[in-house]
């Protein structure tokens, strides 16, 4: 080895060997930076997932939806307007769709009831998503009653368990006949919830929601990237508060690693000045103090982020569930995708690393500057 | 073989504050290359300031030092044998000229505890980038010389006052240098201890080092193979320069 | 302003290296005034070791700068999603006019940044500080750009509002359009293609003198600014679109990605590594004479030429291979 490079392996190993010499006050520092690490990334990866399950969400969802809005509020609308929109230039198709929710007592959720069309799906049958299927307690063939909208049971036979990729997506979703959906729902012949609009160019899609305005003052457009803004918007500003909280936190942890590199003791001041006293140079008891920063940040900054994967993918987060309840009225429980990369760990990096660095700028460059010539004295 | 001159050199601790002390006032002399030079004083007098400004430790308030007869490579444009006036070089220079030509044992002796014989010796050339095998080797040979064969993995910890100064030795020498500087080495030991700690100096005498030592041990003052002894009081050469 | 974990984590980047370098230039600027080698007084000597924290506070604030050169760029492309026609980081960026100046802001200081390490590098190698001067002179420019940074950086953030209309990247660097991004694309190849093969040559023929009769480290320096920028140019201009295979993409950005296999990554570390090195040359050419430096110095400018130019090849090889292995023929 050349000995620049010697030069930086020599006084890593002594680096290494002198954390260890100092066992106790180098594992309480490095507990508290892994448990900041270890929050700031479980709050960063479950953003991150539930951005994702939401594009999966919405992956499969219409490009634009059509609803009516009666003071203010959603309401069915006529199927005479879907004929409307099919006429309109751009428009290759629209579908009616028909959906509610329903709240089940014993389970104490919202299910999303929706009808399909299909040729296998008996009018007193069902078929129910994974997640519905879990927390009913149900399984195929099993039978359940929902209550419809005067209180009268209704009894379906549950005939298949949809099994979908994303959980998320079948995790509340009961399908069955149109004519079961209105009679569940006391929803008029002729009406919709809905109408999904499919257009052969999505650039056009602003125009043509434009056009449908125009030509039905009460109608909503929503278009799927204006949901999915609104989405990657909230889920932002929510995990950027939460950030903003943590930084309290981070300061702290900052100022308890300034309190521990300033407070040299006794001891290690001796040594560093042995060290000089020896032959060792300011510059090399930089790079020693250097040196020990870099293993604590990283063994910190890897132990917390693995930790956080491990407590957002593995136990969804369940530290969380308190602290953001309103996510999991959005999205009932489920097992979060992993998605990590490059980016997340970059502004991890930023957040934790960075202020532990610079922190401890400042008392390296003291306890580096202690004199040679204190050695002779003491 | 390398000499020391030293052309009114000033220290003064806490210049510009109130209470500024000149430890080393206005000193002017030269010590011989391949000799033992004695410095002697009360305390108080200035023997360890002086030291660590003749060892290139720290660097005078004013006044000029030279180094005779250095030998190559430790500033790009030096050859074998050049002065090299040191008082206004910084202090990565001043460090590498002092790690290639002084080797020092300390007072209290000054190795790192909980940390093993052999590790303390070859530590001075960590910075070097030195190759860690042949220093290994190097050190375990000067430690059997000295009689340490037995103790290289023992931590510094456990060693007697005698076998700990053996050590420091041993660490001053790893890169060989041509200057010896040693401060007070015999406050800690008995006087046979001290009789054989003489003998050693002279034999570094013989391999052609320089040795300075800070003393008022009458064993070290009076030892029959001193050179030169340069009394100090307040700062002052009074007698030997 | 977006709450984005990214934006936050850029605007604490750029508070830090705004506060290390406002720091080191102000230890510089008493450095520089205090400055007396030939003393040993106290003062000169707390001086001296000074030097070493502004060593360190620089050395990490350019560290923080690379990183949040890319971030800034990732957070960009990240946020495009909330900004109806934005398809990637050059959509974002023009939402409006604090975005490039802020990218270009963070570039020259992490190229000064740079600098300044290589100034300080060569200084280390003499026993008598050469370069002191001019090293905290460089800090004192430095520091006020890396403040001016930081604060167009969060009034580009602050003004951020989902949802406002802005041109993709295909809009923005499309031909025909106004404004400087567009200038760059406009140029046709015709005119930078010659430019930037014919500044490469420049470039290595000054190498190669320099190398044989050290001369001329300057106009060196200069060519090598010169290529970065037409690199640059020509990369907007033309050879993205071969990597892009697509005749009307003109973003820079987009080589970042995964899809074209993070060719970015190795095109702007050759570039910048290689201006970094090639600008040195040049700017410790007037220290070559000092008695303390005329050993070390010419050895390590040879050094930086060598890198130099082998990172312009590096670059040069990549995207002109991609450009002749290519379908698209402009
Ligand atoms: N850093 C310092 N700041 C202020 N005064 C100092 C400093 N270091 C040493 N002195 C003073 O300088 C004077 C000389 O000290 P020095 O250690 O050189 O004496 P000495 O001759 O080695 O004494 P001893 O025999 O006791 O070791 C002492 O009065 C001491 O108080
Ligand atoms: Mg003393």
């Amino acid at each position: 080895m050349r000995p620049p490079l010697q030069r930086l392996r020599n006084i890593l190993d002594f680096a290494l060997a002198s954390l260890s010499r100092r066992k106790g006050r180098n594992l309480s520092l490095l507990g508290v930076y892994t448990l900041v690490v270890f929050i700031l990334a479980s709050l960063i990866f479950f953003v991150q997932a539930l951005k994702g399950e939401a594009r999966a969400l919405l992956a499969q969802a219409p490009d634009m939806v059509v609803q009516r809005m009666v003071a203010g509020r959603h309401d069915p609308i006529d199927l005479g307007r879907a004929q409307a929109i099919e006429e309109m230039r751009g428009v290759s198709g629209v579908r009616p769709r028909l959906w509610g929710y329903y709240y089940d007592p014993i389970y104490g959720g919202n299910l999303t009831v929706m009808a399909v069309e299909d040729a296998e799906l008996p009018n007193d049958a069902l078929w129910v998503g994974q997640g519905v299927a879990r927390n009913l307690r149900v399984k195929q063939g099993d039978m359940i009653t929902l209550r419809a909208y005067d209180g009268l049971p209704m009894l379906f036979t549950v005939q298949k368990v949809l099994s979908d990729a994303s959980e998320l997506i079948s995790a509340d979703l009961v399908l069955m006949s149109q004519s079961n959906v209105r009679a569940l729902f006391a929803m008029r012949e002729g009406t919709a919830t809905d109408l999904a609009v499919d257009v052969g160019n999505a650039r056009e899609l602003p125009t043509i929601a434009a056009k449908i305005v125009e030509r039905f003052p009460d109608a909503r457009p929503i278009l799927k990237s204006e949901i999915l803004r609104t989405y990657e918007a909230v889920f932002d500003w929510r995990g950027g508060l939460m950030v903003v909280v943590l930084a309290s936190a981070i300061l702290s942890f900052v100022i308890f690693a300034w309190d521990k590199a300033t407070g040299l003791s006794a001891e290690e001041r001796r040594e560093i000045g042995i060290l000089k006293s020896i032959g060792w140079e300011s510059g090399d008891i930089l790079l020693l103090k250097t040196w020990e920063g870099a293993v604590v940040s990283l063994t910190a900054f890897l132990a917390g982020t693995l930790l956080a994967y491990v407590h957002v993918f593995f136990f969804s987060a369940s530290l969380f569930d308190h602290a953001l309840r309103g996510w999991s009225i959005l999205f009932p429980r489920y097992r979060l995708a992993p998605s990590v990369d490059a980016y997340q760990l970059v502004i991890l990096f930023v957040l934790t690393v960075l202020p532990y660095t610079v922190a401890t700028l400042v008392p390296s460059w003291r306890a580096a500057m202690v004199d040679p010539d204190t050695a002779m004295r003491s | 073989m390398t000499a020391i001159e030293l052309t009114q050199v000033f220290k003064t601790y806490e210049a510009g504050l109130a209470t500024p002390y000149t430890a080393v006032d206005g000193v002017s002399l030269t010590v011989p290359g391949q000799r033992l030079t004695v410095l002697k004083g009360p305390s108080g007098s200035g023997k360890t300031t002086l030291l660590t400004l003749l060892g290139c430790m720290a660097r005078p308030t004013s006044g000029r030092i030279h180094l005779h007869g250095v030998p190559a490579g430790i500033l790009p444009a030096l050859n074998q044998g050049d002065t090299l006036e040191v008082t206004s070089l910084p202090e990565r220079f001043l460090t590498a000229v002092r790690r290639r030509n002084f080797g020092f044992v300390f007072q209290h002796f000054n190795l790192i505890r909980g940390v093993s014989v052999l590790e303390n010796v070859c530590l001075p050339t960590y910075p070097t980038g030195e190759d860690p095998r042949v220093v290994e080797g190097r050190a375990e040979a000067l430690l059997k010389d000295l009689g340490l064969g037995r103790h290289l993995r023992a931590s510094v910890d456990r060693l007697s006052g005698g076998e700990a100064q053996r050590v420091a030795i041993a660490r001053a020498l790893i890169s060989d240098p041509p200057v010896i500087v040693a401060d007070e080495p015999t406050a800690h030991l008995d006087s046979h201890l001290s009789e054989g700690f003489m003998e050693l100096l002279g034999h570094f005498k013989t391999l052609g080092k320089t040795v300075i030592v800070a003393s008022h041990d009458p064993i070290v003052c009076h030892g029959a193979l001193v050179d030169r002894v340069i009394e100090l009081r307040d700062g002052r050469v009074v007698e030997g320069a | 302003m977006i709450q984005h974990p990214g934006i936050l984590a850029l605007l604490l980047a750029s508070a830090l290296v705004g506060l290390l370098l406002a720091g080191a230039a102000a230890l510089g600027l008493r450095i520089l005034q205090g400055w007396d080698l030939r003393s040993g007084s106290e003062k000169q000597l707390a001086l001296e070791r000074r030097t070493y924290l502004v060593s360190s506070l620089v050395a990490t604030a350019l560290g923080v700068q690379m990183l949040s050169l890319f971030l800034f760029i990732f957070t960009a492309d990240d946020l495009q999603g909330q900004f109806v026609g934005a398809m990637c980081a050059a959509g974002s960026l023009a939402v409006h006019a604090f975005g490039y100046p802020t990218l270009l802001l963070k570039l020259a200081t992490s190229l000064l940044a740079g600098l300044w390490l290589v100034l300080h590098r060569t200084d280390l190698q003499g026993y008598d500080y050469p370069l002191i001067r001019a090293k905290y002179g460089l800090l004192l420019l430095l520091a006020p750009l890396a403040l001016v940074e930081a604060w167009l950086q969060f009034r580009y953030f602050s003004g951020l509002k989902a949802d406002v209309m802005t041109s993709c990247c295909g809009a923005l660097f499309g031909q025909g359009r106004q404004g400087i991004a567009a200038g760059l694309a406009g140029l046709p190849p015709r005119v930078a293609q010659p430019l930037f093969w014919s500044l490469l040559g420049a470039l290595t023929l000054m190498g190669c003198a320099w190398l044989r009769w050290r001369r001329g480290a300057w106009l060196f320096s200069l060519l090598s600014l010169g290529y970065f920028i037409a690199a640059l140019v020509s990369l907007v201009s033309f050879f993205g679109l071969y990597i892009y295979a697509l005749p009307t993409h003109h973003c820079p950005f987009c080589l970042l990605h995964r899809e074209h296999g993070f060719v970015g990554y190795v095109l702007y570390g050759a570039l910048l590594g290689g201006v970094v090195a090639g600008m040195g040359v040049g700017a410790v050419a007037p220290f070559q004479n000092r008695a303390s430096l005329n050993q070390a110095l010419p050895r390590m400018q040879a050094r930086w030429v060598i890198a130099s130019l082998g990172l312009a090849w590096l670059f040069a090889l990549i995207v002109g291979l991609w450009a002749w292995l290519s379908p698209l023929k402009l």
